[in-house]
């Protein structure tokens, strides 16, 4: 009896020694959305709970090692108990009805993140490899930031048009892998004003660690004035326009993969390319003017570039303007 | 240069070169003459073509099984010869290089490809995680980076399954009082299988490397290198070999046992061994299909996970871990099986409820078929799929639960001895704890959506394995090499190997854990400065450092006592399983007087209760 009385005092011991220490230690980043509140709160049961089963084990563990090792000089064997099938039945029945509880919690507090607010803002992800590029609908404007407005909810619908890549901001706690072929949705509503950043959680390929972006969750007026800023970027000229050409590139990320300044990148750099004469990977040579541009914009793998692979290039869904844009923003990028 | 050519592993090795050239030769004339590329201009696929590279790199491993002679009996058979019976090896070292019918031989074959592949896999992470000991990209480029750490994964792996393999092998025919395994020639077939597979790995470094983890979830591996495809083709010899072995285990438990060798007589670590080998006979063969899948699709073009062709990359993610979830049990439950037969002979007690015990094995092993969409979690499966998932997969736990406290319930009022072995086995319950209580955050849905992908997922996994596979498998070494060898291995050293290890180890695993609830991502070759991971990170460092060290401790030791260590031929640990009932090393057919078990296999601090009486 004395051993159980020892035992019960260290086990509630270590438990409190090692939650209250993880709790000291800080075992997550800032909390910074509504979803992350309720699974911090699940975070917080399934430390308490580790924590008392990690006691339960190593306490008596230890305690048998110490109080029942041999002793110099003692021979025999130790007390013949081969089992006990209540004590058996108590310790599968127990853990069966705690783990059945934890499921009900997990699966209620996902319900909790899942929350779908109607009025909820709708932002379009494209994921590529490797960069990101967000579509505003209801404004109108393409970005490579993510703006989000502080204590609303957005909807984010997401694509990709290569491999799986998939959207995480450690603060915000959620985590949803993008799929070619099919969309997937997201609903965050920050709760903390601040820059953060977005890191690809899906390995991705060579640059994977670097498929980042920031995020900046601003108020209500801020959100208008920063989009206004950024429509106010895209000259009001007719016409193909080569600095709006040069901001369609960089929100369409072209220029993570095809350097405008001649340096070796996962695409043909596209210094001096307007006009010059381009070896293809069948062999034959190619003058790199209009018609072919823009086949190789519209459909990537129709010539491939010697020296480049096939298959890299995603599709992009640009408008004739658009295409106008980057060609007059090509033609200008000569040695 | 007869001299080298007379070794079976060197014949098979060369064998394996030329099978390789001729059928990527084969291929490359066939499409020559179809009019068709037949020579890669571009670099990227280093002079053949991909399918060239393919066929090569499938007969080379059929040739490297013709040129090491496993296969002759069969040949001698189909044309109606009979092949000579089973007989004793030549005394001496050459016996390991050639193919052996003697399960012992074999087990020790297996073991040592094993630990081979350990070091390989461990000198890889080595190198990568000194490039993570700093942010910023030191030395490895990422591409490089990415092979490194896939091949990390998959080597680690290949070396678990010959792992559990050399000591099942090794063990389960003498505990059971048996001769040899039920079918000696595919018992060899199955460990030969495992060199040409660990070529055809090793192969991929060559051919340009694959960087998408060896989880190889296309579309990424539909785009990676050529040496995605030797990375497909070595994980489906290695999985042959695997499927074949557990036929042949679970066929030797079932027929090959002595008489009074009931169910429940059995030695806790045969059950253990059945019911992974029950998951291995019949999951292995999803993750053949998946990979093989994606080769297709690479060769010929079939879009099965191309959404471009109406595939779904989902559907891959499914195929692949319904075996690649069970195969973690796969790799846990023998070692596991190891921590309940020792645990009993060093505290000198009856292992406390054998039934539970050996029953929580097949219940692991059949919960955990129903449980792998919990690694999709995130992955944008049907969203009603998450929750059932989540609670099949917490209720592994139950099954876990009833080992740990079964295992302290055993230590309870022993007479406990702390040999080298046996503080393996402490060290592998107390990490495999911190393996199992970390399960739960990643079990429920909504705190793995903050986890998935993280470091602390490597954390996590990492406990499990060294706490289910490395440690029970240094213990099993420790304690049965004296069986092997006739020797014993050095105590003083074995304690260094422990003491210098487990520290380290557990710095390693909860500093990942740490960092990956703080942000860190997985499969990075970099991470951001402002993160302040740098000194974390330099810490993980040091002390993978500090467990290498330890393993090379333990290689050292291991060398030495095999030559000149301490002499053990009897029971050295006063246990009452029937292979220390007979002298060390074993005779070539086990066993020479025949015994019958006449009483329970745990009955220590039990007077006049013997478990196995051999004939007079």
């Amino acid at each position: 009896m004395r051993h159980f009385i020892i035992l019960a005092v260290l086990i509630l011991a270590l438990t409190a020694l090692v939650y209250f220490g993880l709790d000291t230690i800080g075992l997550l980043p800032v909390s910074a959305s509504l979803q992350a509140v309720t699974i911090d709160w699940l975070f917080d049961i399934e430390i308490m709970a580790i924590s008392f089963l990690f006691a339960l084990i190593i306490v008596p563990l230890v305690y048998s090692l110490i109080v029942f090792r041999r002793k110099p000089g003692e021979t025999g064997d130790g007390e013949y108990i081969e089992g006990h099938t209540k004590l058996e039945i108590t310790w599968t029945l127990i853990p069966l009805l705690v783990v059945l509880g934890l499921a009900y919690l997990g699966a209620w507090s996902l319900g909790d993140t899942l929350r779908a607010d109607p009025e909820a803002m709708e932002i379009k992800i494209s994921a590529f490899q490797w960069g990101w590029k967000f579509k505003y609908p209801d404004y109108g404007i393409t970005t490579t930031e993510l703006y989000l407005p502080i204590d609303q909810q957005v909807k984010l619908v997401m694509e990709s048009s290569d491999v799986i890549h998939s959207f995480w901001v450690p603060e915000f706690r959620v985590k949803q892998d993008i799929i070619p072929g099919q969309t997937t949705e997201l609903r965050i509503t920050p709760t903390i004003l601040g820059d953060y950043k977005l890191r690809c959680a899906e390995l991705c390929g060579t640059e994977h660690a670097y498929m980042l972006a920031d995020v900046v969750v601003v108020s209500e007026e801020d959100l208008l004035a920063w989009v206004d800023a950024q429509k106010a970027l895209i000259p009001d000229t007719v016409g193909p326009d080569p600095e709006r050409g040069e901001i369609v590139v960089e929100q369409n990320g072209c220029i993570a993969c095809h350097s405008v300044d001649g340096s070796e990148g996962r695409g043909p750099t596209w210094l001096g390319l307007f006009g010059a004469e381009v070896d293809l990977a069948d062999g034959t040579v190619t003058l790199a003017d209009e018609a072919f541009l823009i086949e190789s914009i519209l459909d990537p793998n129709a010539t491939i570039v010697a020296g480049y692979p096939a298959n890299a290039m995603p599709q992009f869904s640009l408008t004739e303007e658009e295409i106008a844009d980057i060609l007059a923003f090509i033609e200008t990028l000569q040695e | 240069m007869k001299k080298f050519i007379n070794i079976g592993l060197n014949r098979g090795m060369v064998y394996q070169l030329i099978g390789t050239l001729i059928g990527a030769g084969f291929v490359t004339g066939i499409r020559a003459l179809m009019g068709l590329p037949y020579w890669a201009v571009d670099d990227a696929n280093f002079g053949f073509t991909e399918p060239a590279w393919v066929a090569g790199g499938l007969l080379g491993a059929i040739f490297f099984m013709w040129g090491t002679r496993v296969m002759d009996g069969w040949f001698l058979w189909a044309k109606g010869e009979e092949p000579a019976e089973h007989h004793a090896d030549p005394p001496g070292w050459q016996k390991y290089f050639e193919p052996s019918l003697d399960h012992k031989v074999i087990g020790v074959q297996y073991t040592i490809t094993s630990l081979i592949l350990l070091s390989t896999g461990g000198l890889f992470a080595l190198i990568f995680r000194t490039e993570l000991s700093a942010s910023n990209i030191q030395f490895l480029d990422p591409q490089l980076y990415n092979t490194l750490m896939s091949l990390h994964g998959i080597l680690m792996i290949v070396s678990i399954l010959l792992g559990i393999a050399g000591v099942m092998n090794y063990l389960v025919p003498l505990m059971i009082g048996a001769a040899d395994m039920t079918f000696p020639r595919l018992n060899a077939f199955s460990f030969w299988l495992a060199p040409p597979a660990a070529i055809l790995l090793l192969g991929s470094l060559a051919l340009g490397g694959f960087d998408t983890g060896w989880t190889g979830y296309p579309p990424l591996s539909a785009r990676a290198p050529v040496g995605m495809q030797m990375f497909f083709l070595g994980v489906f010899v290695a999985g042959w070999s695997s499927i074949l072995g557990a036929l042949n285990l679970i066929a030797t438990v079932l027929r090959l046992r002595v008489k009074g060798m009931t169910a429940f007589r059995l030695p806790i670590f045969v059950w253990a061994a059945l019911a992974t080998s029950i998951i291995s006979l019949t999951a292995t063969q999803l993750i053949g299909l998946s990979f093989q899948m994606v080769m297709l699709q690479r060769l010929f073009g079939m879009g099965f996970f191309d959404a471009t062709q109406g595939g779904n990359p989902i559907l891959f993610q499914h195929l692949f871990w319904f075996y690649s979830h069970p195969a973690v049990y796969v790799f846990v439950l023998p070692g596991l099986g190891i921590i309940s037969e020792l645990l009993p002979v060093f505290a000198r007690k009856p292992l406390f409820g054998y039934k539970w015990i050996a029953m929580s094995s097949l219940g692991i092993a059949l919960v955990g078929f129903l449980v792998w969409a919990h690694h999709m979690f995130t992955s944008g499966m049907n969203e009603y799929l998450r929750v059932p998932f989540m609670y099949s997969t917490l209720l592994v736990a139950v099954p876990t639960g009833v080992k740990f406290f079964s295992w302290v319930a055993t230590l309870w009022k022993g007479k406990i001895e702390t040999p080298t072995p046996m503080l393996f086995i402490l060290g592998g319950i107390v990490v495999f704890l911190l393996g199992g209580l970390t399960g739960p955050p990643n079990a429920t849905v909504s705190t793995d959506l903050h986890l998935h992908d993280t470091y602390f997922i490597v954390g996590h996994f990492h406990d499990t394995m060294f706490g289910g596979y490395i440690f029970p498998f240094f213990a099993a070494i420790y304690y049965w090499f004296p069986k092997v060898t006739g020797r014993r291995m050095n105590e003083k050293l074995g304690k260094l190997h422990f003491w210098m290890m487990t520290p380290s180890f557990l710095v390693l695993t909860l500093g990942m854990m740490q960092v990956g609830l703080l942000g860190m991502r997985r499969r990075i070759a970099d991470y951001d400065a402002a993160l302040n991971f740098d000194l974390t990170n330099l810490i993980l460092t040091v002390a993978a450092y500090l467990i290498a060290t330890a393993v090379l401790i333990f290689f050292y030791n291991m060398y030495i006592s095999a030559k000149k260590g301490e002499e053990a031929t009897g029971n050295l640990w006063r246990s009452r399983s029937p292979e220390w009932q007979t002298p060390s090393p074993i005779p070539a057919h086990n066993y020479d007087k025949p015994f019958e078990v006449i009483g329970e296999p745990y009955d220590y601090g039990l007077a006049d209760s013997p478990y196995v009486k051999f004939d007079e």
